[in-house]
């Protein structure tokens, strides 16, 4: 069983953490991204990032203003329990939420869409989301909490496309998003950008949001042609010529993540999602005994979350 | 080359605004206020008193809420500050600026060209942006005081018009001029020459999009 206070103290832990640490990873990618950037401005930019991040972890500060939308992904073992039960759980990482949206402080974000009511806390209708997974393995009792809080208003766009439109068309619209959000600097680029295939038209936008905010720099699809086209995706959004806050560049795109799922015979759906460059998500793994670990790879995207097949075969995924 | 850097008062005298050239890299000295939609529809809608001195005691509009809280004892934790995207504010813009004086608008992405030049330019103001958008702990080190908090009760504290005092506080890019002359087109315009070589090899959607044109007899296939 799953301590119910230790979840509270460990999601408040993980707010701080994601809007005050840039996950290395993304760090790294946006340092290698500044040593080939020559562009005047968005060099400019690119050197006051970095010296954002640093000040932030020095002063113990959100690294940008608009802390976005805090959300949370659970996910748990087969065998295991919460104290309190589910109800407990989602009362806990509310809790969590408003009192780090407090003590942080974040910026309370969140409003009633009609009459704009603020709860100067980011819980309120539907906030913080919370989206759940379930894992085979390791066996035993433990859970991973993972917290993202991605910036909200530009750089994400979804399409319906058809098999028709082929790679040309998934290219075409990949473009168009970067370009039209890009200017000015709106998706707050160079960011990890996620995109998602197929599914319906809800699961295509939660697919091209996970492969953004929960998969790190560097990571590659496990089907190798996805993973070519990942590296032709991302070598095509720096091709642009912009950069930073739309400025004249070559780094638009610090990774680019493709996550798909089996759709409508006739379709071909599409999402884009930019991350931003605060890329603000941090992990822990509870285990029942009050092991607490922190980590900043969600690992979301595991063997048994592509499955294909009606039974879980975990043989065959291992001798592929 | 790198920018040139300079210090600018947040009431600025109309020689200091004329001296800053695009992409110049500013940093701000005094009192600056946050305003966004609900100031703006607070003070020009229902017609609120301003609770300031404008412009005297502050020529500069910052579009930006900031991470903070008030704490119970009435004091003010400020961590973060990050501006929020401009171009949505063009409605109230124009009356704001003649009303309060403002001479530095400060905020995400800049204005157009046409606003510049319709009432920018007329005021003697320039758009500075910030930078990134990220650069929020940056900026947060930038606030040597929070002076006050209006309207926090009726806003929000997301809308609020916070009062901030500022040392230094930066970076900032400069987005226009006393021309109207706008940095993003301008690096719009030098990408936009070369972006059709990108768009080789992709093709356009097989469905269209209602609202693509303004024709609505069109189909969209």
């Amino acid at each position: 069983m799953i301590p119910i206070d230790l979840i509270q103290t460990t999601a408040e832990t993980l707010m701080d953490k994601a809007a005050i640490e840039i996950p290395q990873d993304y760090l790294d990618g946006l340092k290698a991204a500044a040593a080939t950037e020559n562009g005047d401005l968005s060099s400019f930019v690119l050197q006051a990032m970095l010296e954002n991040y640093e000040a932030a972890k020095e002063d113990r500060r959100a690294m940008c203003g608009d802390t976005g939308t805090p959300r949370w992904y659970v996910k748990m073992g087969n065998d295991t329990r919460i104290e309190g039960g589910p109800v407990a759980l989602e009362a806990a990482l509310r809790r969590a939420t408003a009192n780090r949206t407090n003590g942080v402080p974040l910026r309370p974000n969140r409003v009633h869409p009609l009459w704009r009511t603020d709860h100067d806390n980011n819980v309120g209708i539907g906030a913080p989301e919370i989206e759940y997974g379930y894992e085979p393995s390791p066996s035993g009792e433990w859970i991973d909490l993972i917290t993202v809080h991605k910036g909200g208003l530009f750089g994400t766009d979804y399409r319906m496309l058809f098999p028709s439109d082929g790679i040309e068309g998934i290219k075409r619209f990949y473009l168009d998003s970067l370009v039209a959000f890009g200017k000015r600097g709106l998706a707050c680029q160079p960011a990890i950008i996620g995109i998602g295939l197929g599914g319906c038209k809800d699961t295509c936008m939660v697919l091209g949001k996970r492969a953004a905010c929960l998969r790190t720099v560097g990571d590659r699809n496990s089907d190798p042609k996805i993973a070519a086209l990942e590296e032709e995706l991302k070598e095509l959004g720096n091709s642009i010529g912009m950069g930073a806050m739309g400025f004249v560049g070559k780094n638009m795109v610090i990774d680019a993540h493709v996550e798909v799922g089996y759709c409508h015979t006739g379709g071909m759906q599409m999402s884009v999602h930019a991350f931003c460059l605060s890329s603000r998500r941090a992990v822990a793994r509870i285990y029942a005994d009050g092991r607490v670990e922190h980590r900043t790879d969600p690992d979301w995207f595991t063997p048994y979350q592509r499955r294909e097949t009606v039974e879980w075969q975990p043989e065959m995924e291992a001798a592929e | 080359m790198s920018p040139r850097e300079i210090r600018l008062s947040t009431t600025p005298t109309a020689e200091d605004i004329a001296a800053l050239r695009l992409g110049d890299v500013v940093y701000l000295d005094g009192l600056m206020y946050t305003a966004r939609e609900g100031v703006y529809m607070r003070a020009l809608e229902t017609k609120a008193n301003i609770p300031m001195e404008l412009p005297s005691e502050s020529a500069a509009n910052f579009h930006c809420s900031p991470a903070a809280s008030i704490r119970k004892d009435g004091s003010f934790d400020m961590g973060a500050v990050t501006a929020t995207a401009s171009f949505r504010f063009a409605k109230w813009l124009p009356e704001w600026m003649e009303k309060t004086g403002a001479r530095l608008i400060i905020g995400k992405g800049g204005m157009s060209s046409r606003d510049y030049k319709r009432y920018f330019v007329p005021n003697g103001a320039v758009y500075l942006t910030t930078v990134g958008y990220g650069t929020g702990a940056l900026l947060g080190r930038g606030v040597e005081n929070v002076e006050a908090v209006h309207w926090h009760e009726e806003l929000g504290l997301a809308q609020a018009m916070w009062v901030l005092r500022c040392n230094r506080m930066g970076p900032f890019i400069v987005a226009s001029d006393l021309e109207g002359n706008c940095l993003f087109e301008r690096e719009n315009a030098r990408i936009s020459d070369r972006i059709s070589q990108v768009y080789e090899g992709t093709r356009p959607a097989t469905l269209r999009r209602f609202g693509e044109t303004d024709d609505r007899n069109e189909e969209l296939i």
